[in-house]
């Protein structure tokens, strides 16, 4: 199978589906003209022109309240946010409008949008720029988030995202625009709320997310080596969860440590931890442990940076723990 | 501009009508306790949504605003379902879901009101912007008052409403006050349509209850945005004779006088109309019918309110996802 980058799979994915239906159009600062910052939507301006993919003011609470607009009398906006920490800025058209009109008006509306961010620390950003606020917006009901880890996930994902009735909140990792991977040539989808075994295991289950499913992919090779053998597990949409997926391997390994690159207080694993302990405690035979970003904004220093995010010799070390020392 | 004729400003009266009589009575069933949560009433405003909506066709849309009861009647909304609404019930616009400051109903244009000062207008905007991208040639009427206008939403939205010369006519009700806070104290301008010179568009400011001056300008801002010559902001003048809210004492004496609340009430936007349509020999018997035949549809619609059921407990998980 060929291999594409992840942004050349989101691209993609973009360009499929505002073929696919008149509704789909894109929007965002820098979208247009630029091609977006980290170069995701570049050419779909000269491809679809100017009315289909918008090059708009800085005005975040503007462009994810007019995706609500748009959404609501029938369109499929897809809206770039430049970096997930502008969230805050779109944070009353995200949580009190998009996510709750379906409801509010027992079914009479729609927003089918999507809003693409990207996430994440490892360009030296600093604390503005470098966030994981994942957990924010998957705390809302009515909001879908998802978090692609794969080219092939990117695309998949981003259409199903697109197709989907609902508002969601779509979170690329910016150190994964350059990856390349597997992407058939042929239309496919990937179903939102579908988890996946990135690699079998019977030691331990590691429930990673966006970058994070990289190293703890990279960290289960390292711990093979050792004998210890990691089941990575990749949720791919954090709501809807598919909590299944996570507890069948727990019921298989016995032992979960969850790894994201948002801190842990409050933090997504906190989710799944707590719904492991309801539904599968026995299972367990050791208690669950979490890694996520130290209780710090993220530092600009590179030597800063690298070091409060989880790295794969920091999984390594805590999933070798959690085997080891409850043989 | 054309003159309306006599059954046009009739039509017009019939709704500012509806509109008092339905908060009247909702004044009334709020003080006995019965109807949960708030009630921002519009009373006094009547001729801004009247006046607005009377110049749209019943396939473009609006945003409304917490005091929206009177735009969704001005649009065309039932009572029935709005009284039950705003019990609750099952029955209800939104099935209960929405209440006082929710009210949606997208076949008839309806956007939603909402809870969030501000919070309709890039909604709006975006509605505008989808007009625009499908070719159509509809039109989107954006209600809020003069405190959202100090909103950031307000700003991003007009800027790009008039960048990308959208279908939306952005109405201002300034109604003097943000909650307790006089426009004095919340604006350093006196004139709000000023605002519209940043974002290249016109504004236009007009009586507020002078539902004619409202309903030539809203049709004039209409005519603008259906020819794609971009947004309107229309700043109407007018006042809310009740406090923010139902539970705001004395109408909102705290921070109002009360020379000033009978000054304006003295400009009652429904005797305006009334006075005017005498001018053109409509006779008392006609207005005491119209408010006969409403009394009659509000009775009728608090009847069906409180028979209706609440909603089963079940009905709390539907609608989460589409």
């Amino acid at each position: 199978m060929r291999e594409i980058t992840y942004r050349e799979a989101l691209r993609e994915a973009l360009r499929e589906e505002m073929i696919r239906s008149p509704e789909v159009f894109v929007m965002g600062e820098d979208a247009g003209v630029f091609g977006g910052i980290f170069g995701v939507t570049a050419g779909l301006m000269a491809e679809f022109g100017e009315e289909r993919v918008l090059d708009t003011p800085i005005s975040e609470a503007g462009i994810a309240g007019a995706a609500v607009g748009a959404a609501m009398v029938g369109m499929r906006p897809v809206a770039e946010i430049m970096f997930v920490d502008f969230l805050t800025i779109a944070m009353d058209q995200l949580v009190n409008q998009a996510a709750k009109w379906h409801y509010m008006s027992g079914g009479k509306l729609k927003v089918p949008m999507v809003v693409r961010t990207p996430t994440g620390t490892g360009r030296r950003t600093g604390a503005q720029h470098s966030q994981s606020l994942e957990a924010w917006v998957a705390h809302v009901p009515g909001l879908k988030v998802v978090m692609p880890a794969t080219p092939y996930d990117a695309k998949g994902l981003l259409k199903a995202a697109i197709r989907d009735d609902n508002p969601v909140v779509f979170i690329e990792h910016k150190m994964l625009y350059n990856d390349k991977g597997p992407v058939p040539e042929e239309e496919y989808l990937v179903p939102l709320g579908k988890a996946k075994v990135a690699r079998e295991g019977r030691d331990v289950t590691i429930v990673a997310t966006s970058l994070m499913v990289k190293r703890a992919l990279q960290a289960a090779s390292a711990l093979a080596e050792e004998g210890i053998e990691a089941e990575v597990v990749d949720p791919r949409t954090l709501r809807p969860l598919d909590i299944d997926t996570i507890i069948a391997s727990v019921q298989k390994t016995g032992k979960l440590l969850i790894v994201h690159e948002a801190t842990t207080f409050c933090g997504f694993g906190a989710e799944i931890a707590a719904q492991v302990a309801e539904k599968a405690l026995y299972s367990l035979d050791a208690p669950i442990a979490r890694l996520g970003a130290w209780e710090v904004p993220i530092p600009f220093s590179p030597s800063l940076e690298d070091r409060v995010v989880p790295r794969v010799e920091d999984i390594v070390e805590r999933a070798r723990t959690l085997v080891r020392e409850n043989i | 501009m054309r003159e309306l004729s006599v059954d046009e400003v009739l039509a017009m009266y019939e709704c500012m009508v509806r509109i008092r009589h339905f908060e009247e009575k909702v004044a009334e069933v709020y003080a006995k306790g019965i109807m949960p949560g708030l009630a921002h009433l519009y009373t006094g405003e009547e001729a801004v949504a009247t006046g607005v909506c009377y110049a749209l066709e019943p396939t473009d849309y609006i945003t409304s605003t917490h005091r929206g009861h009177g735009h969704v009647i001005a649009k065309g909304a039932d009572l029935g379902p709005m009284m039950a609404e705003l019990f609750g019930k099952e029955t209800g616009y939104c099935q209960g879901k929405g209440g006082s400051m929710h009210i949606a109903d997208f076949e008839k244009g309806i956007l939603g009101a909402n809870g969030v000062v501000g919070g309709g207008i890039p909604i709006a905007t975006g509605a505008g912007l989808a007009i625009k991208l499908r070719k159509g040639k509809e039109v989107v009427a954006c209600f809020f008052g003069d405190g959202a206008s100090n909103q950031g939403a307000f700003h991003e939205s007009l800027n790009m409403a008039g960048l990308w010369k959208l279908p939306v006519i952005y109405v201002c009700e300034n109604n003097y006050y943000g909650i307790s806070v006089s426009k004095k104290r919340h604006q350093a301008i006196d004139d709000i349509a000023v605002r519209a010179a940043s974002y290249g568009m016109p504004g236009v400011t007009v009586d507020g209850n002078d539902v004619l001056a409202v309903r030539q300008a809203a049709e004039e801002a209409v005519e603008r945005a259906r020819k794609g010559e971009g947004p309107t902001l229309l700043v109407c003048n007018t006042y809310r004779w009740r406090g923010h809210h139902e539970g705001d004492p004395n109408r909102g004496a705290r921070y109002r006088s009360k020379e000033e609340i009978e000054e304006w009430m003295a400009k009652c936007p429904i005797k305006r109309c009334e006075e005017y349509l005498r001018s053109k020999g409509v006779s008392d018997n006609k207005f005491e019918a119209i408010k006969a035949a409403v009394d009659k549809e509000i009775e009728e619609a608090l009847k069906f309110a409180e028979s209706s059921p609440y909603p089963d407990e079940s009905m709390a998980l539907r609608d989460v996802y589409a």
